[in-house]
């Protein structure tokens, strides 16, 4: 196991750095001048060249490779032309808010996915089948920036079930205000005893978190069919249903077993997806993640900070595949056995 | 009689091997979106014929229309410089799939090429294939071709080109895995004995044999690029005014959502309905021909 | 007679794939169910354990259990039979067991399914496993970490752990060497002589059944076409199909003589 780890990580590692360079290859193709954008467009020739000397363009291509690389390792990830903050520490005040979204929807999705999944692969071809199936496909078709306005002009303005916008009531800030530890709203509101708070901040969540949640469990009930449908007919489940046990362990417990591997691929998979996906509806909820900054970086045309964004977002892709190859090897012993 | 819970349909197989009775289902659903994916390009072609008013699909404005609800007139209503939704709807279906098209041309133009190089020569070519690929498929697909999308200056080439660039890792991952299990099967060692030459070999074995799992993905990416086009169209990214493409018309009727709810609703319903389309299409396709897949990519 | 089946018919559809007229299993005996594959052996082993239904066939006819009619009973009530009177092991010992469970999992498992408390369980299964002669560290193993001849006596342990009357080898040595398939018929032997099992063993291989069963029946397309003591249909077979079945088996002894 230990030696498996070791081969992932070193992998891993490797990815990282072609990432890092991807980025700086990416920063590169920006037609027109940076130096200009920064200096702005009154610049003097004397402060095109300072701009130039503070952006270190006026060293070779691969003396600025290095720098970046350097930059990128040591915490330095550029300046948003926008906010005029270093980008990392851009990042780091948005990126809770996004992360609180994604795990919110996945938990959601596997929640769904899951049970609607087993059903669909213990009657199969039957109507709930085909029901759900359909269902599942719609998932993974939607639109999500167009769901996430009709759901809050359908739930939030018209029925006044949930909040259109914001992360929590504003109002509470003065009433309940919430003291920050982790950063994650949700958790801080849960550990303080923020009762109000807590409130708020899930009923909240819950509008964009089922917007995000459309995709991944459309493919997490897929996927749950299709495996456990092709364990179903395979002699191991014959022999434990030949050994007496019921079909709902046989579908539960047995047949779940073997599907659990690739749901947890498919998590990692899509929790880099459904984190971009954050990027669509978060400027219509008013959710003060990665995905608003991004929009406004993209407004702006800031592209340090869209780098920056990129460089981060890809990053968690990597770890999380990482993670659930760990994982899966802890799963299924033929993997770490190989 | 043994009382038995809910049979499966006859399977072909017993102790051994699977059901193969998904084929049957898989059948219908293949049906259903072959037909309306049929439908919309049908609608695509005759846009112009079909359309009441196809100057709206492009740079007509009308001042004093501006946005009036669905009428007999205005099928889906006027958006915010009075353009007819309907006929803008009609004609947004040129633009999606015919993006969608490009893409995926794209991506197959040099995701195939480097597959087969990849899998059937081996060696450090392979590698430094893989590796590169590896570093492209770090990203997720939307992400990459945001980021490309926002450097280059905004418009339907940009968007076709920075999602093409981010799409093309996965076909030359696919394409290379089966070049390189034909390239080693028998058939393809008594080619070289017998002195064939390398370009006839792939081209008239090597490449046949490895394109149907290319196919059944197309098919299924489909959707998702038609997805991925019109999200970056609503960030402002892709395509710009007059054309009208679906998701440009969800980011323009966005502000004026709540009093004129037909500007972003028709749009947005074209754009689910296509995707819906294609990958019940994709599905089928993908139950027909290659059942064993990965539902993941 | 233990297992009296009668006018047994599986069909998918409508297409008939097996009709047993007549078929017994009595205590203490090894019964061969022989022919060639596709003759519609395997799935008398569903049928007999109501599990015909899992791959889309239908059974009618009747099969008893000591007097009792299986057929119309519920399927909770064959989930009690199942395992626990009648035991089944399958061709592949290797698939035959889930690739991510320990191998103990599934064993204790059973045994609790059939109301064993978990010392119960434990000691049954030590028992079970001394007596197929395998380590009891075995159950802590993967399937993958151990042999065809080893999974397969695992498999006969839990049938021997949960005192099953029937069980039923469906082509149990057919994926092993020759010399694993000795120790796993040693192991029925075994069974028969020591548990006084009533074991129904269904092969392709005639050279197996003669060596290993006390009765034999010989199916073919569906059918049983001759039964009776095993001695006796083996060396003056009154069916053609047997003689048939019987010149295509090769001998070491006339290699030897050629």
């Amino acid at each position: 196991m230990i030696v498996y780890v070791a081969r992932r990580l070193a992998l891993a590692v490797v990815v990282v750095a072609g990432v890092i360079a991807l980025t700086f290859v990416v920063a590169r193709v920006v037609p027109g001048d940076p130096a200009a954008t920064w200096a702005g467009p009154h610049a003097s020739a004397a402060q095109l060249a300072a701009a130039r000397r503070f952006l270190g363009l006026d060293r070779p291509p691969a003396a600025q490779l290095l720098a970046y690389f350097a930059g990128i390792l040591t915490g330095n990830w550029g300046v948003s032309i926008h906010t005029h903050q270093p980008v990392l520490s851009d990042i780091g005040t948005a990126a809770p808010a996004s992360l609180e979204l994604v795990s919110a929807a996945l938990i959601m999705a596997i929640a769904a996915g899951i049970p609607l999944g087993l059903v669909s692969a213990r009657w199969p071809g039957r109507s709930l089948d085909h029901a759900i199936r359909a269902g599942s496909i719609l998932g993974v078709s939607m639109p999500i920036f167009w769901m996430a306005l009709i759901l809050q002009l359908v739930f939030a303005q018209r029925l006044r079930l949930l909040p259109a916008a914001g992360e929590y009531s504003s109002g509470l800030l003065f009433t309940h205000p919430l003291a920050r530890h982790t950063g994650f709203d949700v958790i801080d509101a849960l550990i303080t005893g923020n009762w109000p708070m807590l409130g708020s901040t899930l009923s909240h969540l819950a509008l964009p978190a089922v917007v995000v949640a459309a995709y991944p469990a459309g493919l997490i009930t897929r996927l749950v069919r299709a495996q456990v449908l092709d364990t179903i007919g395979e002699t191991h489940v014959q022999m434990i249903r030949a050994l007496g046990f019921p079909e709902r362990a046989v579908f539960g417990r047995f047949a779940m077993k073997l599907a659990w591997n690739p749901v947890a691929a498919a998590v990692a998979l899509v929790f880099g997806y459904s984190l971009v996906n954050t990027f669509l509806v978060e400027s219509i909820f008013d959710w003060p993640g990665l995905g608003s900054y991004t929009a406004a970086s993209v407004s702006s045309l800031d592209t340090p900070a869209i780098l920056g964004v990129t460089l981060f977002i890809a990053l968690v892709y990597v770890a999380a595949n990482l993670i659930v190859d760990i994982i899966q090897a802890g799963l299924d012993p033929r993997i770490r056995l190989r | 009689m043994i009382e038995a819970p809910a049979p499966l349909p006859p399977a072909a197989t017993g102790l051994r091997g699977q059901a193969r009775w998904r084929g049957l289902a898989g059948n219908r659903l293949m049906a259903a979106g072959g037909l309306m994916a049929a439908l919309i390009v049908i609608v695509a072609l005759l846009a112009p014929l079909i359309a009441p008013l196809p100057g709206d699909a492009d740079t007509a404005t009308h001042p004093f229309l501006v946005l009036h609800p669905p009428s007999a007139r205005h099928w889906f209503g006027t958006d915010q410089v009075g353009r007819d939704v309907f006929s803008r709807v009609l004609y947004g279906a040129r633009v999606s799939p015919l993006i969608a098209a490009a893409v995926l041309v794209f991506a197959c133009a040099i995701g195939i090429p480097l597959g087969i190089c990849a899998g059937y020569f081996g060696g450090w070519l392979d590698e430094v294939i893989m590796r590169v690929t590896d570093i492209f498929l770090a990203f997720p697909p939307l992400l990459l071709a945001l980021a490309f999308a926002a450097v280059l200056p905004a418009s339907l080439t940009s968007l076709t080109i920075a999602i093409g660039i981010t799409w093309w890792p996965w076909y030359t991952r696919l394409i290379r895995g089966q070049a390189a299990s034909v390239a080693g099967r028998a058939y393809i060692e008594s080619c070289r004995a017998l002195g064939i030459p390398r370009r006839r070999i792939i081209l008239r074995h090597i490449l046949p044999n490895s394109i149907t799992p290319l196919i059944v993905q197309v098919s299924l990416d489909v959707g998702g690029v038609i997805l991925t086009a019109s999200a970056l169209s609503f960030l402002g990214l892709g395509a710009q005014d007059p054309t009208p493409d679906w998701g440009l018309m969800v980011s323009e009727g966005e502000s004026y959502f709540t009093t004129a709810w037909w500007v972003v609703t028709f749009p947005g319903i074209a754009i689910l309905l296509t995707a819906f389309a294609f990958n019940l299409l994709g599905d089928g396709l993908r139950d027909l021909l290659d059942p064993r897949r990965d539902l993941l990519r | 007679m233990r297992l009296q089946v009668s006018e047994l018919t599986v069909r998918f559809g409508t297409r008939q794939v097996a009709h047993i007229g007549d078929f017994s299993l009595g205590e203490a005996e090894i019964v061969g169910l022989a022919g060639e594959s596709g003759s519609g052996k395997s799935m008398t082993t569903l049928a007999i354990l109501g599990l015909a239904h899992t791959v889309g066939a239908t059974v009618t006819g009747s099969i008893r259990l000591d007097g009792t009619e299986l057929t119309s009973m519920s399927q909770r009530e064959l989930r009690d039979v199942r395992g626990r009177r009648i035991a089944a092991i399958f061709q592949s010992p290797a698939m035959a067991f889930s690739p991510v469970f320990k191998v103990g999992s599934v064993v204790l498992r059973a045994l609790r399914l059939h109301g064993m408390t978990r010392a119960e369980a434990a000691e049954a299964a030590a028992r079970a496993l001394r007596q197929v002669l395998l380590p009891t560290g075995l159950l802590d193993r993967y399937p993958a970490q151990l042999s065809g001849g080893q999974l397969q006596r695992v498999a006969i342990a839990i049938a021997i752990a949960l005192r099953a009357e029937i069980l039923l080898a469906d082509e149990p040595t057919s994926a092993l060497d020759v010399t694993v398939q000795a120790e796993v018929l040693d192991v029925l032997r075994d069974l028969r002589d020591r548990q006084g099992m009533s074991v129904l063993f269904i092969s392709h291989d005639l050279a197996v059944v003669a060596e290993l069963c006390d009765r034999v029946a010989i199916m073919h397309d569906g059918r049983i076409v001759e039964q009776g003591p095993a001695t006796q249909v083996l060396s003056a077979p009154r069916h053609s199909y047997t003689a048939g079945l019987l010149a295509a088996v090769p001998s070491i002894r006339d290699s030897a003589h050629r």
